[in-house]
């Protein structure tokens, strides 16, 4: 398959060679263990994320608080666990929303064509020359804070990058000939739709997706790391780098760079599985 | 006079400067077989294409039972009905099923959609009965099965929908010898069990002989010569004709003699019509 999925410069260095990789499974390991602490937060947290122990500010790693205290006296473990939560919340929206749109637009532009094709291209171009995060803030400062705000806003700013990627998937699906079969057959336009032609193109458009998923990761970290988007007392490692500068400027900075870090190791690792999938997916159509 | 089954009047299509399809016209009465022969690029694919309904013409019309077929259709009702006229048999086995779906379920789908009253499961037997598959292959997807067994799902799909007409583009010319010879009986047994007609595209003049009672010959785009296949295979009228079947290699064949037929045919004194820019020459 001829069809290249967009990955940000920097990133695209990142290629897993074929084969069992250790990378890839290392990556695989990583976005297990990143989801299931997701997942099971409230349970193997040690400590209420929010509760303050002023007394314990700033304190190093020690058998209560493994990864320290940051400079509100909150245990940096639990607000990472916890944070695990609101940080993939957010990407997954973004990706639900954009995969879903993204895609219903991309099929309908390739196999109605025409106008339609040309309005929908268009507007997709026209959010493609929008930045990304500046049109999430623009959304934020006219809706204040919140999650859905920004996830809405980076929704809008991802789908072009899919609708773009379905459209080219569809047209070469469309022209292959069992497509033809089933239009002679009688079969509604819809129905190969939903039936056939999505089914084939499924994995390239969630491969992806997944990579999407990385980068939505960053791009909301970033926005709450500006204090935009997640409300302040909310666990979130873009907002815990935030709240951790006071920390670094006093020297302990521990609770600022292990979200950074966590930020950073998920994006990487979501992107390589989901570039592997593509190659994996691209050689089984070959 | 009863009105026949199929009839395609001056069909016209072109593509930028290339008339694929110049002004055929050709009958198919209620259970026939009607070939069309030509080079590679002579317009028998858009011919083709044209009746089952997946490409416009931009002139003529094609009639079934004297009605003539709407170029496009609207809703459900119109869809199923056009689909009942007129079926098709892809040339590629490989490429003309859904890879993702299984045998049965290909039927399957079908027979919901046409007879949705009807339980589908004995008619999926039935049918891969019909066409010489066993039930072992009814849970298989298609790259599990060869060439012939493909071709053989693809055209009980075709069958599923009990059309009048049958199209057959270069059905058998993906599979090997042996394989089109057990496709073309199949062929020959369903037209004997079932009133369909044939409308068989081929560029292979032994599979006219075999499956068809008359038959077309097309060549950049219009038809030179039509009459009964045996008629038209025992004495051809036109060179072009001639050329087709001295190219098929016999004892004592002469590949420059027919070298210089082609010339002779191509030059333009002797064939003073249009030009398609088309393919090459049948060889
Ligand atoms: N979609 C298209 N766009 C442009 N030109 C086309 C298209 N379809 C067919 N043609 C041209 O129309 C002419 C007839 O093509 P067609 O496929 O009907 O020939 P054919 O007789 O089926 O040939 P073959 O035996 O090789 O299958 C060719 O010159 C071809 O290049
Ligand atoms: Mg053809």
């Amino acid at each position: 398959m001829s069809t290249v999925l967009t990955r940000r410069p920097g990133l695209a260095k990142l290629r897993v060679r074929s084969g069992r990789s250790p990378l890839h499974l290392v990556c695989l390991g990583l976005v297990a263990s990143v989801v299931l602490a997701a997942l099971l937060a409230p349970w193997i947290a040690p400590h209420d994320p929010n509760a303050v122990d002023l007394g314990a500010a700033l304190a190093g790693p020690s058998a209560e608080h493994p990864f320290g205290v940051d400079a509100a006296g909150r245990d940096t473990l639990s607000r990472l666990l916890l944070g695990a939560r609101t940080s993939l919340l957010g990407p997954l929206g973004v990706v639900a929303f954009s995969t879903l749109a993204g895609v219903a637009i991309g099929t309908a532009a390739a196999w109605r064509g025409g106008w339609l094709d040309s309005l929908l291209s268009r507007a997709t171009e026209l959010v493609f020359a929008f930045p990304g995060m500046l049109l999430a803030v623009l959304v934020i400062s006219v809706y204040g804070e919140g999650l859905l705000a920004p996830v809405v806003a980076l929704g809008l700013a991802y789908l072009p990058y899919v609708s773009r990627l379905t459209r080219s998937l569809v047209l070469a699906e469309r022209a292959r000939p069992y497509v033809s079969a089933y239009r002679v057959q009688g079969h509604s336009a819809l129905q190969i739709c939903l039936r056939h032609i999505l089914p084939n193109i499924a994995p390239v458009v969630l491969a992806q997706s997944t990579i999407n998923f990385g980068y939505a990761l960053m791009d909301l970290a970033g926005l709450s790391f500006l204090g935009l988007g997640v409300p302040p007392l909310t666990p979130d490692w873009g907002r815990m780098v935030f709240d951790g500068q006071t920390a670094v400027q006093h020297g302990y900075p521990l609770s600022a760079i292990l979200p950074c870090l966590f930020v950073v190791l998920t994006v990487v690792a979501f992107n390589v599985v989901g570039e592997r999938w593509a190659d994996r997916v691209a050689r089984r159509d070959r | 006079m009863p009105e026949p089954l199929l009839q395609a009047v001056d069909l016209r299509r072109s593509f930028g400067t290339v008339h694929a399809v110049d002004g055929v016209s050709f009958t198919l009465p209620e259970g026939g077989s009607l070939g069309i022969v030509g080079g590679s690029g002579s317009g028998k694919t858009t011919t083709a294409r044209i009746v089952v309904g997946l490409e416009h013409a931009d002139a003529g019309e094609v009639r079934v039972r004297g009605r003539a077929r709407p170029s496009r259709a609207r809703g459900r009702e119109q869809r199923l009905a056009r689909a009942r006229e007129v079926q098709m048999v892809f040339q590629d086995p490989y490429l003309s099923l859904d890879p993702r779906t299984g045998v049965d379920q290909v039927l399957r789908e079908t027979l919901r959609l046409h007879f949705p009253d009807r339980d589908p499961e004995p008619r999926i037997r039935e049918l891969l009965d019909q066409v010489g598959l066993g039930t072992r292959a009814a849970d298989a997807l298609p790259r599990q099965l060869s060439g012939g067994q493909r071709q053989r799902v693809a055209i009980a799909r075709a069958l599923a929908v009990e059309p009048a007409v049958l199209v057959l583009d270069e059905a058998v010319a993906a599979l090997d010898v042996s394989v089109q010879a057990q496709i073309l009986n199949l062929l020959a047994d369903i037209r004997e069990q079932t009133p369909i007609g044939y409308l068989f595209i081929t560029h292979d003049l032994g599979v006219v002989r075999c499956v068809t009672d008359e038959v077309i010959v097309m060549r950049h785009g219009s038809v030179v010569e039509a009459g009964a296949t045996a008629e038209v295979l025992a004495a051809p009228q036109h060179p072009y004709t001639r050329l087709l079947l001295d190219s098929v290699p016999h004892p004592g064949w002469n590949p420059d003699r027919i070298a210089a037929a082609r010339q002779e045919l191509t030059s333009p004194l002797a064939q003073p019509t249009q030009h398609t820019g088309g393919r090459s020459e049948p060889t």
